[in-house]
């Protein structure tokens, strides 16, 4: 196919994956911010981590200064000023869609469009922060339909798997940043437990990924901060850990080998993350320090990503 | 829907019987229905010049404007001698010039026009097809004759809203379209295919490559791009995408280069190659002109088309007819005065209140006034730019077009209408599917029907008999 097709497909899927988990950090900061103060601990502000997990907090500081709850949903979600906020992510979307409209099914192009017209018709002024939980679903829904349209009715050829990419690589990126923030929460089976107040946040993390529920049908057990770790890092039947991601792009990558008979880095890059992922117990990944783990990880899947650009997008 | 003469015209039986059969709200309910189709699928049509409305929906008006077969039959023998008289004309001009010698245009209405090109000259096309895909506008003044009002010969646009009418009109009016045998128009695509497949180059493949080359998402027609590649099954290519290699053009893809054999182009010629036309232009592909040479690669319609298009060479086309044809023109021409003409220019002055005064080489409705509904404020201006510029424009009489019942808020109301058939020219000769797609202006007692300036389209239905 052509190259600059497949590009807008892989770019459309990352920046629908991009606005629902965008949406769903502004659900946990929601949640979070309306609970007492005694819950989040007093030097928590989950505004503030919405905004560094989600990215851009120089540019929110420079453009509206103090962080407020209005300023961070304002931003987040509807500044177009930010490329990365939930309107920015499906204008863009749907211009990728438009311009590729031939690779999708008419169900996928319904799903972003209808999608795009429903979310114009929110603006802040009308909305007052209550309004915020409708508002994100209507995100979480509308890229479930992409989501879910694509994988019941494209053809399973090189176009459905340059979506698939894009999607895992958005979805490994914002799983590690969603973890990274809360790090310091996150503490190994020998340290001190942070107790009461850290079980919320390890709640809201699992919450974020929708995984409150699967940690327990995983562990059987409360919530310990290095199993939350161990769920969204190294189990592949949790569908948003990194392990997971990487079982699909490695997978993926390989049928667009198998298709065009010629194998290439992004090929063996995404191999061999994954064997790493496989091989890996949480125990090591603490010993190195999670924090370091996680930057190091984000660096080698934005390297896939260029990877996978050079070698088919342009 | 009734003739002039206030027969009704036997087309429209049925039609007439079932309006009369259906509850009134029920059209009211199918127009919405229709409305809600178009906007789902995202058939939008941008409007240049106009930032809020980025993207509209061209008004469909459900009403639909039929013509019999034998009217049909009539128009088709028409449209064929012309586009073939056309072809023959634009291989004439970039080629022995017969034409000019023996006096009948005058050369500098060529030589002088905008749109035509030297890189075309003694250059021996496939077959002589120049354009294989023409859009010819008609209207009809009285009951007997199609009269042309234009000739599009570059990218004529608006088959994907004929397409897209149909299959609304289905979805909504079963019933009724069962009750009469409409003859359909759905093969269009594979006709195209099929055209543009026979003038690829002799060196392609068994299987020649064909593409569709857009300006982009942002151009007004996009929608009929994206809608015609898909439906061909072809790649929708830009510019970027496509290089020249050793004067073959290839396109970029996810497996590599790959060799392009015929390139459906909808970008102006201007714009098509930066070694070539205009330098400046972002949306072509360098060296495509050298490989259009070379004979390597097709493009259709070929660059200099716009030439034989033009409002001014419009007026002579009747004996370019009769000169390579040797045959009376089978469509009549609307008489045009040509103010590059002394008698003519002090005509159009005189009577500028009665006439439609064009822009030679306008399009879209631009550039143009509609003598009897201007303000004399605005003749005025016009007449100043017909003094100042008077080669650049032409003068027709007001047609009292004719007219088809729309669906308004206050019941069915008449508008006037006019049909762009699109004639295909591959190397095995003319291709027509029947009818074409109709255009409508929507305001009452307005004759501009140009999507651009608010018109609207209906389906349009050519019976078996």
């Amino acid at each position: 196919m052509l190259s600059r097709d497949a590009d807008s497909l892989y770019w459309l899927s990352r920046y629908v994956e991009r606005a629902e988990n965008t949406a769903r950090i502004l659900d946990v900061a929601y949640r979070m911010a309306s609970m007492p103060i005694s819950y989040n601990g007093i030097d928590s502000n989950e505004w503030e981590s919405a905004l560094i997990t989600a990215g851009g907090v120089e540019q929110f500081k420079t453009a509206y200064g103090d962080v407020t709850p209005e300023r961070v949903i304002d931003f987040l979600a509807f500044s177009e000023a930010n490329s990365s906020s939930i309107q920015c992510c499906f204008d863009t979307a749907r211009q990728n869609a438009r311009s590729v409209r031939g690779a999708l099914t008419s169900e996928m192009w319904e799903a972003i469009n209808s999608a795009w017209l429903d979310l114009r018709r929110f603006k802040t002024q009308t909305m007052r922060v209550e309004d915020l939980p409708r508002f994100l679903n209507l995100v979480k829904e509308a890229s479930l339909r992409y989501d879910g349209s694509a994988l019941r009715t494209m053809l399973r050829n090189d176009a459905y798997w340059f979506s698939r990419l894009g999607l895992y690589i958005e979805r490994a990126d914002n799983t590690a940043r969603v973890l990274d923030v809360k790090y310091h929460v996150l503490l190994p089976q020998d340290a001190e437990v942070g107790g009461g107040i850290d079980y919320y946040q390890w709640a809201a993390i699992l919450r974020s990924v929708s995984a409150l529920v699967s940690y327990q049908w995983v562990y059987h057990q409360n919530l310990r901060p290095w199993l939350v770790a161990d769920l969204l890092i190294l189990r592949e039947e949790m569908p948003r850990s990194l392990a997971a991601c990487y079982a699909a792009l490695s997978r993926h990558l390989d049928d667009i080998a198998h298709r065009y008979g010629t194998s290439g880095i992004a090929q063996r890059q995404a191999r061999a993350a994954h064997a790493r992922l496989a091989n890996r117990t949480i125990e090591d990944i603490f010993q190195h320090g999670l924090h370091e783990f996680l930057q190091d990880f984000i660096a080698e899947n934005n390297r896939l990503g260029f990877a996978i650009t050079n070698q088919y997008l342009c | 829907m009734n003739g002039c003469d206030g027969r009704g015209r036997d087309a429209y039986r049925v039609l007439r019987d079932w309006l009369g059969s259906v509850p009134p709200q029920l059209l009211e309910h199918r127009r919405e229905e229709a409305e809600l189709f178009f906007r789902k699928v995202g058939i939008t049509f941008s409007v240049y010049g106009n930032a809020e409305a980025e993207e509209r929906l061209i008004p469909f008006d459900i009403i639909p404007r039929i013509l019999s077969g034998r009217e049909w039959s009539h128009l088709a023998r028409g449209l064929e001698q012309r586009v073939k008289a056309l072809n023959l004309f634009l291989k004439d001009i970039y080629g022995a010039r017969d034409i000019l010698r023996a006096g009948i245009v005058p050369p500098e209405l060529v030589f002088r026009n905008p749109y035509y090109r030297p890189q075309m000259n003694g250059l021996s096309l496939r077959n002589g097809v120049y354009v294989q895909v023409a859009g010819i506008d008609v209207v009809r003044v009285d009951d007997q004759d199609f009269y042309v009002l234009e000739d599009n010969l570059r990218t004529p646009s608006g088959v994907s809203y004929m397409l897209e009418n149909r299959e609304v009109m289905m979805r909504l009016f079963p019933d009724l379209m069962a009750m009469q045998r409409i003859r359909p128009i759905e093969n269009y695509v594979d006709e195209l295919l099929g055209t543009l497949k026979s003038v690829a180059p002799e060196a392609s493949s068994t299987v020649p490559t064909v593409v569709l080359l857009t300006p982009g998402s942002l151009n007004s027609a996009y929608y009929e791009h994206s809608f015609l590649a898909d439906r061909m099954g072809v790649e929708l290519v830009e510019g970027r995408d496509l290089f020249v290699r050793d004067e073959v053009v290839y396109m970029r893809t996810t497996e590599g280069p790959k060799r392009v054999d015929v390139i459906y182009s909808r970008i102006d010629d201007d714009f098509l190659d930066p070694l070539v036309f205009r330098p400046d232009s972002a949306l072509g592909v360098p060296g495509l002109i050298a490989a259009y040479r070379a004979g390597n690669v097709a493009i259709a319609n070929a660059p200099g088309t716009g030439v034989a298009d033009d409002k001014a060479i419009y007026s002579y086309v009747p004996e370019i007819i009769r000169f390579y044809m040797g045959e009376e023109p089978i469509l009549k021409n609307v008489p045009t005065w040509r103010c590059r003409e002394k008698e003519a220019l002090a005509y159009v002055i005189d009577h500028l209140h009665e006439l439609v005064v064009k822009q030679v080489n306008g399009s879209g409705g631009y550039g143009m006034i509609v003598g009897p509904h201007a303000t004399e404020e605005a003749r005025e201006q016009f007449r100043h730019l017909v003094r100042a510029n008077p080669d650049n424009y032409i003068a027709q009489p007001t047609l009292a077009l004719s007219t088809s019942p729309v669906f308004t808020e206050s019941g069915l109301a008449p508008r006037h209408v006019d049909l762009r058939p699109f004639v295909l020219t591959g190397r095995d000769g003319v291709r027509l599917v029947p009818g074409g797609l109709t255009r409508v202006a929507l305001t009452p007692g307005s004759l501009v029907v140009n999507s651009s300036q608010g018109g609207g389209t209906k389906d349009t239905w050519v019976l078996s008999e």
